[in-house]
């Protein structure tokens, strides 16, 4: 009895140092998020817990008028207390008031009150301006309008889509041919080819960038879709042949021998038996390549260098960073948009989304 | 290919063979030459683009396979394999394994790669002021940042085991593994965000003046504390991966062992250190060296965060700019290079185990 109550408390415990984790991991996302419906000017004065109801000093309504020929150099004697101009001007505690200046010319002083305070003020202007590329009129506070050209997030999403596509799909259709070679069919040079294939799981991708850039200078593929899938097909291949490899070497062998009994070639095997059996473990890998290619940054950065029309939104928000790096109304909602994608796939199909990663960790 | 098959097949097999692969050649080749030249929409290049990676790649084998059926058996035993790896090994062949050859050879000359200078260049990276730091920037990241997401990791793991909301808790931690370094470079930017005077928007200067501390101005402040803030991004990412990893693990271990060490009296630290520990070893190993190859190549935080300054260079950022800013290809080379021999004992520990595991 005394045992289980224990546990029970010490579960109590865990429940406690867990929530506590998993809160502060989810802050920073969540004042992304949240900055990101805020108003430019709003973000800049006031931090991003402001949304939540909160305590605030607010203006009671009540003012006190001192005597206009005041000397604001001598101490100011306010219903029996006296103050510095300085205090009055940072505001100052009375009572559970706050004194401050409201008018110090006309030597009027405001009286505040702690209330609480919750006023969010959310836009979608933030998107609107990030995705298109057109020009954009704001209303600034002060009634003024200013003209603000937009970043184009939009044009730089529908360039990282079309990259990562087809940069999933080819490699995964090659690497699934080579894969089932190496687990099925037996030839010399197989073992090599293969130590190879799992030397280069790891092998950092910057091994090959010159070179590789060099070669498509020279073929005039730079900044080119194709040049980025063929990179991409090339850096992503080890790792899917490996991973489906590691699936279709695992099929049993029976059903290989009753497909050849009934003289189904090699070729008919793959493509009608095969690939329809693998269909979770090319969901698995998909994801992970297509995630993979999704978030990438440094190849786009080296293939893609500064041709602005393929440009994709990992880049544009680096570049967001490094031109507009206060600008936190455009960077929080850039960001968020290009975590639209990873997080729904996470959300909708995290099963086959940490296999997929469990298994392609090891990517270089 | 068909030169193998001459003495024991039909000269009409040869043939077709040949202009079956000189069919490919030309029309992949003419498709290849469209799709660099085309400027199209890019939603329309992006669809053609999945038809030809789907139905053009395999038709590349459909077709080859089909002229491999030409020939007898025995010879379209011997030829089939290497049709099925073919695409894979000449694109690796190409795109990685030839251009790590070549970046090891121009690591032996000069910025523009018209001297032979030996192993100057290699000498030089362990001499120069900024090299070392980048050098010792990434033994920081690699050291502090896998030692925090393994043990983090499996904290985590443990907790969320013995937690009532496991599933939850999991995807919590799990969810920064899904977005890029950018976007968590700039969720992070933001909380370490300081701006003079009263009013911090930035989470952490907010707490800290909070608390009655001074604002900071976190990632260019006081080397090299600004690198902990840094990697602390990382530890942000990669924990998920470890608790993910080791929760499969820890669910491994039978549960009567863990009854029986409870009967016997054994506290839950014993435990985990005398039975989890021991248990999940391998699984250890694996996530350690998962996350140090990573962290060696780290790249995009730094990039977005500081672009390097305030000493926070690490190789791959040092990389990055020898080569396309200072154009220097001899130490651009020889920085990846290092990198390449920094994983190298990784690469052997993987194919022990490969081998160990049976793969062949």
């Amino acid at each position: 009895m005394a045992r289980s109550a224990k546990r029970k408390g010490s579960k109590t415990i865990v429940n406690i140092v867990l929530g506590f984790i998993c809160l502060l991991w989810l802050v920073p996302t969540l004042g992304l998020f949240i900055s990101s419906f805020r108003p430019a000017a709003d973000i800049l004065q006031t931090g991003w817990w402001n949304v939540f109801p909160h305590q605030a000093w607010k203006q009671s309504g009540e003012t006190v008028q001192l005597s206009k020929d005041l000397d604001l150099r001598q101490p100011i004697e306010v219903n029996g207390k006296t103050f510095t101009d300085d205090q009055l001007k940072q505001g100052v505690m009375v009572d559970g008031e706050r004194l401050m200046w409201e008018n110090r010319r006309q030597r009027t002083l405001s009286v505040m009150e702690r209330g609480w305070e919750f006023k969010p003020d959310l836009t979608l202007d933030n998107y609107k301006n990030v995705l298109s590329g057109k020009e954009y009129k704001l209303k600034n506070p002060d009634g003024s309008e200013s003209v603000q050209k937009g970043t184009g997030l939009s044009q730089a999403f529908w360039n990282t889509l079309t990259i990562a596509v087809p940069a999933t799909v080819i490699p995964i259709l090659i690497a699934s041919f080579a894969a089932y070679a190496f687990a099925w069919l037996r030839f010399p040079g197989r073992k090599t080819l293969f130590v190879v294939i799992i030397a280069m799981l790891v092998i950092p991708l910057q091994v090959a960038l010159i070179p590789v850039l060099k070669d498509f200078t020279s073929l005039g593929l730079n900044g080119s879709y194709l040049g980025i899938w063929l990179a991409h097909t090339a850096f992503g291949l080890p790792l899917v042949t490996y991973f489906m490899y590691n699936f279709i070497s695992q099929l049993p062998r029976d059903l290989f021998e009753s497909a050849f009994i009934d003289g189904a070639s090699h070729f008919t095997i793959f493509s009608r038996l095969i690939l329809p059996l693998s269909v979770p473990a090319l969901a698995s890998i998909g994801i992970f390549q297509f995630l993979w290619v999704w978030n990438d940054y440094l190849v786009s950065l080296i293939f893609i260098g500064n041709q602005p029309g393929v440009q994709v939104m990992s880049m544009k928000i680096a570049d967001l960073v490094g031109s507009r790096g206060n600008d936190w109304h455009l960077l929080t909602s850039a960001a968020f948009i290009s975590m639209l994608m990873p997080l729904a796939i996470f959300f909708l199909l995290q099963k086959y989304f940490v296999r997929g990663l469990m298994g392609g960790s090891i990517k270089g | 290919m068909s030169t193998q098959a001459k003495q024991r097949t039909s000269p009409k097999a040869v043939v077709v063979s040949a202009a079956v692969l000189l069919a490919n050649l030309v029309v992949h080749g003419a498709i290849f030459l469209f799709f660099r030249d085309a400027s199209l929409n890019p939603l329309v290049t992006a669809v053609l683009a999945v038809i030809w990676g789907v139905l053009g790649v395999y038709l590349i084998y459909m077709s080859l396979n089909w002229a491999a059926e030409r020939y007898p058996e025995k010879v379209r035993r011997k030829i089939l394999p290497y049709i099925f790896i073919g695409p894979a090994a000449i694109l690796l062949g190409w795109l990685v394994v030839l251009p790590a050859l070549r970046t090891l050879y121009l690591s032996f000359f000069n910025a523009s790669s018209d001297k032979f200078v030996g192993l100057a260049n290699y000498a030089a990276i362990f001499s120069d002021r900024l090299m070392g730091i980048a050098l010792r920037n990434n033994l920081l990241w690699v050291f502090i940042g896998t030692l925090a997401c393994v043990s983090l990791g499996l904290l985590i793991a443990i907790l969320a085991d013995r937690s009532s909301f496991e599933k939850l808790a999991k995807s919590i931690i799990f969810m920064p593994m899904a977005i890029s370094f950018v976007a968590a470079g700039v969720i992070w930017k933001f909380v370490y965000y300081y701006q003079p005077g009263d009013e911090q928007i930035g989470l952490l200067n907010a707490i800290v003046s909070f608390f009655g501390g001074e604002p900071q101005a976190w990632t260019s402040m006081v080397q090299p504390w600004n690198n902990l803030f840094l990697i602390l991004i990382l530890i942000w990412m990669q924990t998920g991966f470890a608790m993910v990893i080791f929760s499969a693990a820890i669910k491994g271990v039978p549960d009567d062992i863990l009854e029986a060490a409870r009967v016997d009296g054994a506290g839950e630290i014993k435990i985990f250190f005398r039975i989890i520990i021991p248990y999940i070893g391998t699984t250890l190993l694996t996530v350690t060296t998962t996350i140090i190859v990573f962290t060696l190549k780290i790249f995009d935080v730094v990039m977005v965060m500081t672009g390097g300054q305030y000493d926070t260079e690490v190789v791959a950022t040092q990389f990055y700019r020898q080569f396309f800013m200072y154009r220097n290809f001899g130490y651009g080379s020889t920085l990846a290079i290092v990198l390449l021999i920094a994983v190298l004992p990784v690469v052997i520990v993987n194919l022990r185990q490969f081998r160990k595991q049976g793969g062949f």
